[in-house]
């Protein structure tokens, strides 16, 4: 089908972007990539009366490693974070540059920006889980006589379906990963590759030392496609125990207990609990050999 | 009341000037308005690929982009990549692959698969990621759907594309004898 009629404005800066957003009201959009957005629009699930193009924006598009972490500009595109040679970010961040492959397709990779895919906010998105697992922050631009910018923690930015702390006039500018975390990998599955993840895991492992058998200090786990916004599991237990195969296959097991996952076409309930064992598991697996 | 907009945009090196309503994607923009028809449609909400074309360069899928959006920019589609004004040299290498290696069936998803090729070959793909693979080319073609071929002379072809362009020796002897060329490029293709 073809999109509904809209009126379309060019942003050329920031301020611009987020002035016209407020003078535009609540059902005007921000087009970014346009990958998540214009299928939705021609598919009819969204019918914006505006959309305020920001792709011509400048200075928006970066990865820019340093003391106090990482700060991904919106724009980048998940392309440039698969493809980045950088050894400051893959030292500490090399978890997004490996994560960005189960994204799309080449050209909705080559197309499709990081601040667009946290402002969409799907719950099984690779980044919007990454972001609750990193503790970034997500920098946010808003409107007025003097520029107003505000930052929100992942964690709290994702409050329902599709659904995120942004007002309407706001618009992301940055997202934040305030600390490095070497060990640390994605696991997901679809059954088309490249097609949305019914399941997806995201973990982290702090190890006391690189021997085998050493002990975890602490383990984190953000589950996507179980709820309406990436699920934290309460991974408490499990401090003190050693960093092996079976302690991962115990944590998969403490997740799919924690969750209450919902039925769709792709996987009901019990199907999903399997995946979350089983994924968490391999995520954890991954992230302890990083 | 339909909002439109003045735009001059690149296609195939031509610079062209048209007045578009700006919920007109880029794909129907190049179909109805500029008569690009080698750009097809098969989804229209982004799945399929069928309608990829080079914007700036990269491939995008043309049905989720506007036409507004490509003012000041240049666009390639798939009735650029053959020169025709050479009569002996009429289709690129990576058609003469696709022809080679028997990549089309019904034709329909074949100027998606050239122009999601043609963008991975010359500029998509990184500049140090060593030799190409069979495994690596075949997830840059999971990008499109193709209802015919099975995608085994797809990847035969784009491999022996690259493979020619990548190691000039072999390219100047495929000037000569193009099918030889893209044969031996099969064979090394599927590693059997």
């Amino acid at each position: 089908m073809k999109p509904a009629p809209f009126r379309y404005h060019l942003a050329g800066t920031v301020p611009e972007a987020v002035s016209m957003l407020a003078e535009l009201g609540e059902d005007a959009k921000i087009l970014a990539g346009g990958q998540s957005l214009v299928p939705m629009m021609t598919l009819r699930l969204a019918r914006p009366s505006d959309l305020v193009d920001i792709t011509r924006i400048s200075g928006l598009s970066y990865l820019r490693a340093g003391l106090d972490g990482l700060r991904i500009g919106a724009l980048t595109t998940h392309r440039m974070v698969e493809t980045t040679r950088d050894p400051a970010v893959l030292a500490g961040f090399g978890v997004l540059a490996r994560a960005a492959r189960w994204i799309g397709h080449y050209p909705i990779r080559a197309r499709g920006t990081f601040g667009g895919s946290i402002a969409h906010a799907d719950a099984t998105s690779e980044w919007c889980l990454l972001a609750v697992l990193l503790d970034a922050q997500v920098v946010l631009a808003g409107p007025g006589a003097t520029p107003r910018e505000r930052t929100v923690p992942a964690a709290e930015f994702f409050c329902g379906l599709f659904t995120t702390a942004a007002e309407p006039a706001e618009m992301i500018t940055e997202i934040w990963f305030p600390r490095p975390s070497r060990s640390a990998a994605l696991a997901e599955f679809a059954p088309r590759q490249g097609d949305f993840a019914v399941v997806a895991a995201a973990a982290s492992v702090d190890i006391d030392s690189r021997e085998r058998g050493a002990a975890c200090r602490s383990v984190r786990v953000v589950v996507g496609g179980v709820g309406s916004v990436p699920f934290v599991v309460d991974t408490g237990a499990v401090a003190g125990l050693p960093a092996s195969a079976s302690t991962w296959r115990e944590v998969g097991e403490l997740a799919a207990s924690q969750i209450d996952p919902p039925e769709y076409a792709d996987g009901d309930a019990a199907y999903r609990r399997r995946l979350t064992a089983t994924l968490v598991a391999r995520a954890l697996d991954e992230a302890s050999r990083q | 009341m339909k909002d439109i907009r003045q735009i001059t945009v690149t296609v195939n090196d031509q610079v062209r000037d048209l007045v578009v309503e700006t919920r007109r994607t880029l794909a129907d923009m190049l179909r109805h308005d500029l008569g690009y028809t080698g750009t097809h449609l098969g989804c229209e909400h982004g799945v399929c690929g069928a309608c990829t074309v080079l914007l700036d360069g990269l491939p995008v899928r043309s049905c989720l982009i506007f036409g507004v959006q490509a003012d000041g920019r240049t666009v390639a589609t798939v009735e650029g990549l053959a020169d025709g004004t050479d009569p002996d040299a009429q289709l690129s290498d990576l058609q003469r692959a696709f022809s080679d290696q028997h990549a089309l069936q019904c034709g329909f998803c074949t100027p998606g698969f050239l122009m999601l090729a043609e963008g991975y070959l010359s500029g998509g793909r990184p500049a140090d990621a060593g030799e190409v693979t069979e495994a690596e080319i075949r997830d840059v073609v999971a990008a499109n759907l193709c209802r015919c071929t099975g995608y085994q002379g797809i990847v035969e072809a784009i491999l022996a594309t690259a493979r020619s362009r990548l190691d000039p020796a072999g390219r100047e002897r495929g000037d000569g004898e193009r099918g030889d060329a893209g044969l031996g490029g099969s064979e090394q293709g599927t590693g059997r």
